[in-house]
């Protein structure tokens, strides 16, 4: 833990560490804890879910459905960052979040996730509908407790199951907007869920030291880079094509179908490389530009539905 | 270590903050006002919203 806190002020009798006599966290450590950019694809998904729900929400509540969703979204991170402070100070890519870096404690960030996640779990059933602050709530705890505290440590297929924390946002949004859970909303949530696999092992990939130094029983780490990269093509197998079911459903338009498609094969084309290329410099890169655009392709697919919903399926003109 | 950090500050008994500590802690205070101010404001229109526009319409 840091000493930071002794050498930055005089205390009578104690022995100063972070957060016990007064706390040294500034107001971005604390925004830090939320996971920033994980809140803001969860929040872009839960949108495309909310406008592609049936009926009509007034926009007043479909911003607060939003927003509690968010902040349930940071409450998970903020909660996930509090139990995996160990393993994230032995990671590069970690270790310099509020917790491992000592600028906020490790009851401090386990405070305020817990206080976020009933607050925005309330709120949303308060102002919203009990169906969508159910799903919230559940998707905070499959990820805080399910995925966090039993699955990352314990198996492989950790994001596998745990991946599924990322793809409940849409339904939630779909939830809150309509007070059910559509075909087209199951649909969303399993894009996500295979989506997950391909973009997190592309990451493990080349950052397997990180994972073997934190003892995270990462896929390449315990099964080695080469059953890694058959599983991702499997999973983008199954990806790319289930990318265009709402195109083939007539959920979509002719523009997610043309977007989903080449989308699709791009990253199939990606994935392939992945398998191919398997020494050196080339095998990272090849990783890498999967792991690139695997965000592009999730956030190209969004995009394209949250168009669709708004302007209509012909919004192309065809 | 214990009898190291037994010091008194201007007689002052207890911890005493730096002023980055200060600052930080009054960043954190304004913080939480604004949120909880929000939080007031977000309930206040959605009540509005729900109960909807007739609550506005009240013959004294």
């Amino acid at each position: 833990m840091s000493d930071v806190a002794s050498r930055e002020y005089e205390v009578t009798g104690t022995e100063a560490r972070a957060g016990e006599i007064a706390s040294l966290a500034s107001v971005s450590d604390y925004v830090a804890l939320l996971k920033p950019r994980v809140m803001s694809l969860v929040v872009f998904t839960a949108l495309v879910g909310i406008v592609r729900a049936p009926g009509d929400v007034h926009p007043v509540i479909a911003f607060t459905a939003l927003l509690c969703i968010a902040i349930g979204a940071g409450a998970s991170g903020a909660l996930n960052m509090w139990w995996d402070a160990d393993i994230d100070a032995l990671m590069t890519r970690t270790r310099g979040r509020p917790v491992p870096a000592g600028r906020v404690a490790p009851g401090e960030a386990l405070a305020f996730g817990l206080t976020l996640a009933v607050g925005s779990v309330l709120v949303l059933g308060l102002l919203v509908n009990e169906l969508s602050a159910a799903l919230l709530a559940f998707t905070i705890f499959f990820y805080a407790v399910v995925y966090t505290m039993w699955l990352k440590r314990t198996t492989p297929q950790n994001i596998v199951i745990g991946g599924a924390a990322g793809a409940f946002p849409p339904m939630v949004g779909w939830a809150a907007a309509s007070g059910g859970i559509g075909l087209e909303s199951v649909i969303l949530f399993l894009i996500i869920f295979f989506w997950t696999p391909p973009h997190f092992w592309a990451l493990a990939l080349y950052k397997t030291g990180d994972y073997a130094r934190a003892g995270v029983p990462m896929l390449p780490v315990v099964s080695g880079a080469a059953e890694t990269r058959r599983q991702i093509l499997i999973y983008t197998l199954v990806l790319t094509p289930l990318g265009v079911v709402p195109y083939a459903l007539g959920m979509a338009g002719l523009a997610y179908g043309v977007v989903s498609i080449a989308s699709g094969a791009i990253m199939l084309a990606l994935a392939v490389e992945v398998y191919r290329r398997r020494e050196g410099a080339a095998a990272d890169a090849a990783a890498k530009r999967l792991f690139a655009f695997s965000i592009l392709y999730l956030f190209l697919l969004f995009a394209v539905l949250l168009v669709d919903a708004v302007r209509g399926p012909a919004w192309l003109g065809f | 270590m214990a009898d190291d950090k037994n010091k008194k500050t201007d007689g002052a008994d207890g911890v005493v903050l730096t002023e980055e500590q200060k600052r930080r802690r009054r960043a954190r205070s304004l913080a939480i006002a604004l949120v909880l101010g929000a939080l007031c404001v977000l309930f206040y229109v959605v009540t509005i919203v729900k109960l909807g526009p007739g609550v506005l319409n009240r013959p004294l």
